[in-house]
């Protein structure tokens, strides 16, 4: 183990811009490049676990949908294990990379992700998360990256025991972070960065 | 990717440091900052781990903007530009097997997008965005054009500084960043709203690169130095290596 202390500081954040889709997902910006978008895809094969579609709209302070932003989002597996080198609970499912990356609906800014719904996820010390992807959304207007997370309405008796969600003292708020089955198999998250329902987001 | 398994909680991140998510001199901030402060809470699983981008996935040109998007033959117009630097964390240390995304204007300012509508015209040999993964020492290096300044729609007369724009994939999702290139000496640096959303010097001078005269190449193209910087953990372990550090 290293115990260090910081020497440096962390690079200023700066907007992704009116044109992240460029960099980001630039076949989607009609720059054919790379041989696909990043991120387009998160299942590689046959996966274990529910599937799912994870899909919904970012919304601004007049209630207008972000056409220009870029939502990425990141799970667990079905077993509540990470794609990830520094997963050292298990090996998570092999056809399946956890990450996911939308520029949204050229029109509507929609974001829609073909997922698995995620499994809980036991914390090494000894805490169970309740099922959720975490979501990060940048777009101009946007200073510094947004996170935040969306768990599962249909997962009340996890979700009462969620480390996270049960410290969280303005339970008004809580069902901001919740996403919701509208039809078998597809769960939608809206996220509203301002408005009398406004996302929680997190400093984590 | 390293061999190294690192886990362990990041360091909380440092918001007077950074940004704030409203800044009035930066009009498009005002509808997209949330109004209720941000919950904070230590990192967990979810934010310490982060997918795997292999060297395999990229392509020989991915990090040659001058080429990648050209006609066979051909180039992009512009000075032509060197960029490199390192990728570190808060504790000094390289981020081997980091996926950077880079984008940026042509060298008259213009953007390759739809949406775009700037006079200056479209390049048909630049893209505009190129890509690469740090290596074992956290060093990256790509190969582009100055990028031209240009105007936008804020005040009545911004104009943007030149600059590239950086996305930053390193080993855990909180470490995930955006942010911007500018190029020393460059007069429109401090009359820029954007920039002007960070209110120390210190602050600017990390987003800004400088001219690298040993790096240069002779007779062909200059170079920028611009190392990044991204949330370190303050206990690192190192689950596969005895030796740790």
């Amino acid at each position: 183990m290293a115990d260090t202390a910081n020497v440096l500081k962390e690079s200023p954040s700066q907007t992704a811009g009116p044109y992240v889709h460029i960099g980001c997902t630039p076949n989607f910006s009609g720059i054919a490049m790379f041989g696909g978008d990043l991120g387009a895809a998160m299942k590689t094969g046959p996966v274990k676990g529910e599937e799912i579609t994870f899909c919904g709209t970012v919304y601004d302070g007049a209630g207008d949908a972000l056409t220009d932003a870029m939502v990425e989002i990141w799970q667990a597996d079905a077993a509540g294990l990470f794609a990830s080198a520094n997963e050292v609970r298990g090996a998570a499912d092999a056809h399946f990379t956890g990450w996911g990356r939308s520029a949204g609906d050229m029109e509507t800014g929609e974001f829609r992700f073909e997922t698995v719904k995620p499994g809980a996820v036991a914390l090494p010390d000894g805490r169970v998360q309740a099922p959720h992807i975490t979501l990060w959304i940048v777009a101009r207007g946007i200073n510094i990256g947004l996170q935040t997370r969306a768990y599962f309405e249909d997962e009340s008796g996890m979700n009462d025991l969620d480390p996270l969600l049960s410290q969280i003292a303005d339970r008004g708020r809580v069902p901001t972070l919740m996403a919701r089955s509208e039809a078998p198999g597809v769960y939608r998250f809206d996220v509203h960065i301002q408005g009398p329902n406004e996302t929680i987001f997190f400093d984590i | 990717m390293s061999g190294a398994q690192e886990t362990g909680p990041f360091d909380t991140r440092d918001r007077d440091w950074q940004p704030p998510g409203f800044a009035p001199e930066y009009k498009s901030t005002a509808l997209r900052s949330p109004k209720h402060a941000l919950l904070r809470f230590p990192t967990t699983l979810s934010e310490e781990t982060s997918p795997v981008f292999g060297h395999g996935m990229l392509g020989e040109l991915d990090n040659d903007l001058i080429v990648n998007f050209a006609a066979e033959g051909e180039m992009a117009i512009g000075p032509r530009l060197v960029v490199h630097g390192r990728v570190l964390d808060e504790m000094g240390r390289p981020v081997p097997g980091a996926l950077l995304e880079f984008w940026q204007a042509n060298a008259g300012g213009r953007y390759r997008h739809k949406k775009e509508s700037y006079l200056a015209p479209l390049d048909p040999n630049f893209g505009g965005c190129g890509r690469t993964i740090t290596g074992e020492d956290g060093a990256y290096e790509f190969r582009t054009i100055q990028p031209g300044p240009y105007p936008w729609p804020n005040g009545p007369n911004d104009w943007r500084p030149a600059h590239i724009h950086f996305s930053v994939f390193g080993h855990g999702f909180a470490q995930r960043l955006i942010t911007q290139m500018y190029f020393e000496g460059d007069p429109l640096i401090p009359l820029c709203p954007i920039v002007g959303v960070l209110k120390s010097a210190a602050a600017v001078d990390a987003m800004t690169a400088t001219l690298d005269k040993a790096r240069t190449l002779p007779m062909d193209s200059l170079a920028y130095k611009f190392d990044i910087v991204l949330r370190g953990r303050r206990q690192t372990y190192f689950e596969n290596r005895s030796e740790g550090l």
